[in-house]
């Protein structure tokens, strides 16, 4: 199976409020809150860590839920988030998208 | 309740700043006579200052951020501090009169992906504009500065100030936004100065001039919901907060001054003295203003517009006390419902009713 990238979209606005992340897109200014499963996927997209990566040992590692299924409900997370155009999708690592809030610059 | 609303409640509940308004200068290329600052230099933040300042903010956890002035344009590195505000994720709001917005700057703003750019636009004429902004051939500028704005995808608002001098001609800028492609939004607040010189009061609309603003459908919307007698006051009102100012939001001059709003001057705190979030967490003035509810205001939370007012805490301050009612808006709510404001009463400062007025008194007896 090949690998999926993820990378944050730079034409968002985004900051984490009490645990979980508020984005506004600037294309059409659609305001997004994610869960906070959804929010350590959306902090986690470097673009270089495939997603199957981050939802073992991310998303596994925090929430008690079944690999298989983390997996399954990611890939369509990721669809979602990149058809608002908040998020990149891609079959190849993705050049650095700016650090997120709170992370190391 | 909306998202937004959701998301303001959360902050409410964990005393977060969701948003900032910070002033980059008060320098400005225009004199607008109803102006509330004074445009002098007296040492603004550097760039180096307001990217520690953001870097505190987007700590803290500032969502919002809006730019304004005087004429934010009026920095030489003014796009260092939108680039990096938005390299930190900021939604960034910016507050400009666009005179100095040419093709390389409308590119530059868009690229850098602003939620929206607001431009006040007194008058769709000429005469009436620049004599208010006492820049000669200001309003073909600003009009050229959205075109280019709008030709790049910028959202653009438009902002209509009401005041004495340009009262007739607010359906001419709508009119002027629509073509441009901008939002178009009317204000009929003039702010006193920052000082609590209110001189510039003169410049407002009186009571009859805001009763005609307020019967424009084309304005408010459906005119007899807007001016309808206020509902019954409860106790659910008077627990009501009287707005978000020091609560989830504040403001910063370019000095580095922390006040609740920017239309609330009650010094808080210094970013350059202390840490913002110390500021905001510890300030009293800050403490103070959130400890105020509805029905902690002497003379308004017995008023039957307590609920529906639209009373300014800052412009309450400026006439003297944070709790106590702001004449400016006890004339709003006068002028949308003909029913007199508890300190009108207290004044003796209401015309006599006219017509309707009465009815419209009788039916919340």
């Amino acid at each position: 199976m090949s690998s999926i990238f993820i990378a944050r979209a730079t034409q968002v606005a985004a900051r984490s409020l009490d645990g979980e992340m508020m984005i506004m897109s600037a294309r059409d200014s659609t305001l997004f809150t994610l869960n906070p499963v959804g929010t350590v996927i959306w902090q986690s997209a470097d673009g270089k860590t495939p997603l199957a990566e981050i939802v073992e040992r991310k998303v596994c590692a925090e929430f008690e839920v079944d690999p298989a299924e983390a997996m399954k409900d990611a890939e369509g997370f990721v669809n979602d988030l990149a058809s608002h155009g908040i998020l990149v999708v891609s079959g190849d690592p993705i050049a650095p998208p700016r650090a997120a809030p709170g992370e190391a610059r | 309740m909306s998202l937004m609303q959701e998301l303001g409640q959360r902050a409410l509940d964990r005393g977060v700043p969701l948003s900032v308004q910070l002033d980059v200068t008060y320098r400005c290329n225009e004199r607008c006579i109803h102006c509330y600052l004074d445009h002098d230099d007296h040492g603004e933040m550097t760039t180096a200052e307001i990217r520690d300042l953001l870097d505190e903010l987007a700590e803290a956890g500032v969502f919002f951020l809006t730019l304004s002035g005087g004429e934010v344009f009026m920095r030489m590195d003014f796009f260092d501090i939108v680039e990096y505000a938005r390299s930190l994720m900021f939604c960034v709001k910016i507050k400009t009169n666009a005179f100095m917005i040419r093709e390389k700057e409308a590119e530059r703003l868009r690229d850098l992906m602003v939620q929206d750019v607001q431009v006040s636009i007194y008058s769709h004429r000429p005469e009436v504009h620049d004599a208010i902004t006492l820049l000669p051939g200001s309003l073909k500028r600003s009009v050229a500065g959205i075109r280019l704005l709008r030709s790049h995808g910028v959202k653009v608002v438009v902002a209509n100030v009401l005041m004495m001098q340009n009262l007739g001609d607010h359906a001419g800028v709508k009119e002027l936004a629509e073509k441009l492609g901008a939002e178009y939004t009317i204000d009929p607040t003039i702010t006193p100065m920052m000082d609590g010189n209110r001189s510039v009061l003169r410049l407002g609309l009186g009571v009859p001039q805001l009763q005609d603003v307020f019967r424009s459908s084309d304005l408010v919307g459906d005119v007899d919901e807007f001016c309808a007698p206020p509902p019954g006051v409860n106790d659910d009102m008077l627990r009501e907060l009287p707005c978000s100012a020091g609560h989830t939001a504040c403001y910063i001059s370019p000095y580095g001054d922390l006040f609740p709003c920017v239309q609330f001057p009650l010094p808080s705190g210094n970013v350059r003295q202390q840490k913002f979030m110390d500021i905001w967490q510890h300030s009293d003035q800050l403490n103070e203003v959130r400890s105020i509810s509805l029905r902690d205001l002497p003379v308004c939370s017995g008023c039957d517009h307590v609920g529906t007012c639209s009373r300014c805490p800052g412009l309450a301050y400026l006439e003297g006390n944070m709790r106590g009612p702001s004449t400016q808006d006890c004339e709003k709510s006068f002028a949308r419902t003909s029913i007199p404001s508890a300190n009108m009463h207290l004044k003796k400062a209401y015309p006599a009713p006219r017509g309707l007025v009465q009815i419209a008194a009788a039916r919340t007896a």
